[in-house]
């Protein structure tokens, strides 16, 4: 086995599920029953009605990954699964910071800094100002260290959502899939975009 | 009536479209009772309760097609259709009512889960506006269940009723096979709804139950099998499950190559087939543990590698190439790195191989198993079944009783050391014969699914193998032996120790017998006050005789026959050790 193979390191797991009741507590349970960390989890909508995708991000071995993809994959509602490195995706997570209003209309150099992070306000009242921000765990972690010494009244930071780099995207990915690995025939995607058409709840 | 005639004769039956049911008015438990006679179900084992009230209610007027087999609890009920199902091929159908009745399920969901077993199991539900409000006998079931069943649902609204069981049904029995719930919640059994007629499920778009072949890898594994020297088969439960008993042995066959069997597998073919050379595992034959070490082309089909069978994985048949065949493609890699993966069901894959692979003969190979059987045989088997002795072994027991079924009968075992005797020396004629606990190792298991396998196989003899433990775990299921007269065979097996506990206690923890020294009533007059006949033996010169009046009796006959104490089974691949470490003693 390579060290690749063995190595942890940040693996974005992309699942394509139906929308019930019921499968995120079986998606979650092949982490939990291995003693495996969920370190970021996003569910939503994908482009194609219907169908939902999971964004989860484990710190786990090529190996465990791709076990673990096969056992998600395995669940009666699940589409497909795959995993990613993070070079492979483009990954933003959106993060929200309280600060003192006060605070910021005296100092300008805060004004500075938060236009230098890219940062933007989403709600200014009288007593504190909201500011948000997308970008990687880096930069929204380093506005926080920024942000502190001004009186930081609280922080929040979303689950990352993660979109592959290759052009083609999830249509082709399956077909790709498909070669590499087991599959009822192609026409089986046809399904996908057919909604009601084809027996699901 | 008359113009159905009409149209049979005037066109051919290929032709007939059923016509389209008209709609009508039924309750969500009646639309489950005609989903049930849809699907060709004709036996449930269930206990009633509160929250399933509306369903038995129902079931009331279904007496005359339906045959419900009131068991003694929910435990007994789902081990019952286990074995059902298994000695059957058809799903096994079980209900349960809500809170303990769904809990006490969790066991066999779980055994179910892990033996690959179609069931479809209906709890009742509180009402759907009391969820979450801890209701009486209101429990989290889909939650509990997840993790151990194929698929499971929570109905509240009957208009859901039709889809979700033929989902239930299509899920269970499809692909790898496996356990489904559908909880009810008691409203939904109640409310009448515009049933528009029940409509098998053929196809979900997300669920792909069978892999398709690739010619390529079946190229490449031909080619392998072609090459090899010394080539070695091992089969599980899959060819049993995959109805590919007969293109098993016809690859096999064509090919010349050994095979062992794992536990599930037992009897796929005959256990006397001259290229049957044993079985794998902890307890299992000298030759195929110790040659999986030495084979260079391991052939896995339809099974799982599971760590009983394999040992230590890091000295398991590295030097070997490895083909996989299974249905489930997260089987493939997950314990052993296969060379070559045959996704697929074993029924399509088998034949495709069989007509690559080349006619041969393993003469030499083959041979070595004989020898390795040679030295078993003078070690451990000699001694096990024809023992010179004074006090009885389970070995000439499993001897003595093959001499009577000569293979026909399907056995049924418990967990624990008469498990272990019982699968290496139960003579096997046919296939579905074998039904024990595998995977998760039930105590209690054999008694209710030696009841549900009679039931799934009525024309042929049905004799559980239970020890003194196991036995009293599930014992209750006597009430529902005396209750439906239905002919079952119990040898108890007493050594009056919990014995597998106690040999581990033995060989690794220095003799120190941590409760294992159990007591047990008088089995002989326990089965009597169920009204079932029995006889207890402690002598050799009885054995044959009591076995005989057994398998003789008309209805169910309780055998206990008391064992020597402190026997081990061997050989034994200890725990933690290679499969090429195996022990004789």
């Amino acid at each position: 086995m390579s060290n690749q193979d063995t190595e942890k390191q940040e693996f974005n797991i992309t699942v394509y599920t139906e929308n019930q009741i019921g499968l995120l507590n079986r998606i979650a349970i092949i982490f939990t029953r291995r003693k495996i960390n969920i370190d970021s989890l996003n569910t939503s909508p994908s482009e194609i009605e219907s169908i939902h995708r999971f964004n989860i991000v484990i710190t786990e071995s090529e190996d465990v990954v791709r076990k673990l993809c096969r056992q998600i994959e395995k669940q009666v509602e699940v589409l497909k699964a795959y995993y990613h490195t993070n070079e492979d995706v483009i990954w933003q997570e959106l993060a929200l910071y309280k600060v003192s209003t006060e605070v910021i209309a005296e100092k300008v150099s805060v004004e500075r800094l938060l236009r230098e992070n890219g940062a933007r306000a989403v709600v200014i009242r009288k007593d504190y100002t909201v500011f948000e921000t997308t970008g990687h765990r880096e930069e929204t972690d380093n506005l926080i260290n920024i942000l502190q010494p001004f009186g930081l009244i609280e922080f929040v930071r979303s689950a990352r959502v993660a979109i592959i780099k290759d052009s083609e995207g999830f249509n082709a990915k399956i077909r790709e899939f498909e070669r590499l690995e087991p599959g009822e025939d192609v026409i089986e995607n046809e399904f996908l975009n057919d909604g009601d058409k084809v027996f699901t709840m | 009536m008359e113009a159905v005639q009409e149209t049979i004769s005037a066109k051919p039956i290929v032709e007939i479209i059923p016509e389209p049911v008209e709609s009508k008015v039924l309750s969500g438990s009646e639309a489950l009772l005609d989903a049930l006679l849809i699907e060709g179900v004709d036996i449930i084992f269930g206990y009633p309760g509160g929250a399933i009230m509306p369903i038995y209610d129902a079931l009331f007027d279904y007496k005359e097609k339906l045959n419900h087999i009131l068991v003694r609890h929910e435990q007994g009920g789902i081990h019952a259709g286990q074995g059902y199902a298994r000695t059957s091929g058809k799903v096994g159908v079980v209900f349960a009512t809500s809170g303990p009745g769904a809990t006490n399920l969790v066991t066999g969901l779980a055994d179910a889960q892990i033996d690959s077993t179609p069931l479809v199991c209906i709890t009742g539900q509180v009402f759907a506006h009391l969820l979450g409000t801890d209701a009486f006998q209101e429990t989290d079931v889909i939650n509990i269940t997840t993790p151990v069943t194929k698929w499971n649902y929570q109905v509240t609204d009957a208009n859901e009723i039709p889809e979700v069981i033929a989902k239930a049904f299509y899920i269970a029995r499809s692909g790898r096979p496996g356990p489904v719930l559908v909880d009810i919640t008691k409203n939904a059994q109640i409310q009448k709804f515009d049933y528009k007629g029940y409509t098998p499920c053929k196809h979900i778009r997300s669920y792909r139950p069978k892999p398709i072949v690739r010619p390529k890898y079946l190229q490449e594994a031909a080619e392998l099998i072609n090459q090899a020297k010394k080539p070695f088969v091992i089969w599980g439960q899959g060819v049993i499950l995959g109805s590919a008993e007969q293109e098993f042995k016809a690859f096999i066959e064509k090919s010349g190559i050994p095979s062992a069997w794992t536990i599930l597998g037992a009897g796929a073919i005959p256990t006397d087939h001259p290229l049957s050379v044993g079985m794998l595992g902890m307890h299992g034959n000298y030759g195929p543990n110790v040659l999986t070490n030495e084979c260079d082309v391991l052939i896995a089909i339809g099974m799982r590698f599971d760590d009983r069978v394999t040992g230590r994985l890091d000295k398991y048949a590295k030097q070997a190439k490895v083909i996989h065949l299974d249905i489930d493609p997260a089987e493939i890699d997950k314990n052993v790195k296969t060379t070559v993966p045959v996704w697929g069901d074993c029924k399509e894959t088998l034949p495709m191989l069989t007509a690559l692979v080349e006619e041969k003969t393993h003469t030499e190979w083959l041979a070595k198993f004989t020898e390795y059987m040679r030295q078993e045989v003078a070690e451990v088997i000699q001694n096990e079944l024809n023992p010179t002795t004074a006090e009885l072994t389970m070995g000439e027991v499993i001897r003595e009783l093959n001499e009577l079924t000569h293979g026909e009968a399907v056995i049924v075992s418990d967990v624990g050391q008469h498990q272990m005797v019982a699968c290496r020396y139960a003579k096997l004629n046919k296939t579905r014969s074998n039904i024990t606990s595998g995977g998760l190792g039930t105590m209690g298991f054999a008694l209710p699914a030696a009841i549900g396998a009679k039931f799934g196989a009525l024309d042929r003899p049905v004799v559980a193998i239970i020890g003194d433990g196991g036995f009293q775990m599930t014992l209750q299921e006597l009430g529902t032996i005396m209750q439906t007269g239905i002919d079952v065979k119990i040898i108890i097996l007493n050594n009056r120790f919990l014995g597998m506990v106690r040999q581990w206690q033995e060989l690794f923890n220095q003799r120190r017998y941590s409760f294992v020294d159990i007591e047990s009533p008088d089995f002989v007059k326990l089965a009597s006050a169920y009204g079932i006949a029995g006889k207890m033996v402690d002598d050799r010169k009885d054995l044959a005789g009591a076995l005989k009046e057994m398998m003789e009796n008309k209805g169910a006959f309780v055998l206990e026959v008391m064992v020597t104490k402190e026997n081990n089974v061997f050989p034994m691949v200890p725990q933690g050790c290679s499969v090429s470490e195996i022990r004789l003693k």
